[in-house]
């Protein structure tokens, strides 16, 4: 069974974990929904952005730690550093899910709200945005989840969270340490699954 | 004659509720519209009739500054679409289309009571006014206020599309082929909807239809589209003793 020591210090690196995502998430969202919001006005910004998050999803994501270490200001050791990768990780599929949550509305839809007269800034927030809710949902959905697998390689990189177990439990084969990294982990993800489904749900029209 | 064709230079009567001059439109090498001329006076309702493709939905949507010409003018109350502000002009022509286009997270009620909403009218008179239309379309109000368009059959979905339009007391209406796609016995119906709001409210309206049945039924006056071009304007009446081979080949399918 687990001593009571681990118990304290798994609290604490799930706190701390959380924190990570909710922040990294938090700076994911704030950026990726006006960017994809951007994207669904300029075409011509589609490819290099979309590209650039893409091209950031596909770098692995312990290399990518590593990558960040040695560039100013974003990089160095710590917390700082891994929301900085785990924001990159994040916005792609924000990104995306925008941009076709709102190209996907009803092309008579949009054409009638234009007709009738409605601002640009009116078509976004009475048409657009409520209409593609599920699908942005579905997008932050999606990156929470990985996030919240990701974050716990920020331990390698001095960032603290449930890697800190895994990492230990690795080099000390110890599987204990390991599952005691590992399951709050996966207690967290299908948590946060399970209230962004229900928040899916509230949002979509059937 | 309540329309004609109108040349160039001639004054302008005070009472034309809109006038093509000229009106030309291309997209990449292709003519769409071609020195399209013809004004109408209030309270009538013109058919523009033509196949697919003769440009007719498209002269639609320049009166409402969803295109706008590539040569000429389009006028609505004496001032070109290009000198009015977009939205306020949009906002005083309501808009009719086959697909109906109604918005499906708002209820009926929202759905109707949008423009007023956005002119800044007070929330009870929003109200007040979405259900006199919905009754006079024929939808009772306390059974349709609250659901959603997904909720409603095609022909009740296209009246609830008319109320919408009516909603802001507009001065121009345009239908592009609003009754196309509902079975045959609702298209009758919405069609005598039509008939009866039209001789009721006389309100300018433009209706974009391929179906001669329908603009010899509707319209007080019916302009045939071929390519782009003008091929006639005149009273339902008139228009079947045309003797043109574009009116000839509609006026056969009757």
């Amino acid at each position: 069974m687990m001593p009571p020591y681990l118990l304290q210090e798994m609290a604490q690196l799930t706190g701390e974990h959380f924190v990570l995502v909710l922040s990294s998430m938090a700076i994911a969202v704030a950026a990726g929904l006006p960017l994809g919001i951007l994207l669904t006005r300029r075409a011509s910004l589609r490819t290099p952005l979309l590209g650039f998050a893409n091209i950031m999803q596909t770098i692995p994501s312990l290399a990518l730690f590593g990558f960040l270490i040695p560039i100013p200001f974003i990089g160095g050791i710590g917390k700082r550093t891994a929301i900085v990768a785990l924001v990159l990780y994040a916005l792609l599929p924000i990104l995306r899910n925008t941009l076709a949550g709102i190209l996907g509305v009803d092309v008579a839809v949009r054409e009638s709200a234009i007709a009738m007269g409605l601002t640009g800034r009116q078509l976004l927030w009475e048409v657009e945005l409520p209409l593609a809710a599920p699908t942005i949902i579905a997008g932050v959905r999606i990156a929470t989840v990985t996030t919240i697998g990701t974050a716990t390689i920020a331990a390698a990189i001095g960032g603290g969270g449930l890697g800190v177990f895994i990492f230990r439990g690795i080099a000390s084969v110890d599987t204990t340490q390991i599952l005691a990294g590992a399951i709050p982990a996966a207690l967290l993800a299908l948590l946060s699954d399970g209230g962004f489904s229900w928040i899916e749900r509230r949002f979509s029209l059937s | 004659m309540a329309v004609r064709r109108k040349s160039l230079g001639s004054s302008l009567s005070p009472a034309t509720a809109l006038e093509f001059r000229g009106v030309s439109y291309r997209v990449g090498g292709n003519l769409i519209l071609d020195d399209l001329s013809f004004q109408i006076e209030p309270g009538r309702t013109l058919i523009l009739l033509g196949r697919s493709g003769s440009g007719k939905t498209t002269a639609l949507k320049m009166l409402n500054g969803l295109l706008f010409p590539s040569n000429g003018q389009i006028l609505v109350e004496n001032r070109a679409t290009t000198d009015w502000d977009l939205i306020q002009l949009r906002r005083s022509i309501g808009y009719v289309i086959q697909e109906v286009g109604l918005f499906p997270h708002f209820t009926i009620g929202e759905n109707v009571g949008l423009v007023p909403r956005l002119q800044g009218w007070p929330p009870d008179r929003v109200a007040a006014r979405v259900a006199e239309l919905l009754a006079q379309v024929g939808l009772e109000p306390s059974q349709f206020l609250n659901r959603y368009p997904r909720q409603l059959s095609g022909g009740q979905r296209q009246r609830v599309g008319v109320a919408r339009a009516l909603a802001a007391e507009p001065k121009l209406l345009l239908f592009d082929e609003p009754f196309g796609a509902l079975d045959p016995v609702t298209r009758v119906e919405l069609q005598d909807q039509f008939l009866e709001l039209r001789d009721r409210l006389r309100k300018t309206s433009i209706f974009v239809t391929h179906d001669v049945r329908e603009a010899l039924r509707l319209g007080t006056e019916i302009a045939l589209l071929h390519r782009g071009r003008l091929e006639v304007l005149t009273t339902p009446d008139e228009f079947v003793k045309s003797e043109g081979p574009e009116a000839r080949a509609f006026l056969s399918t009757l």
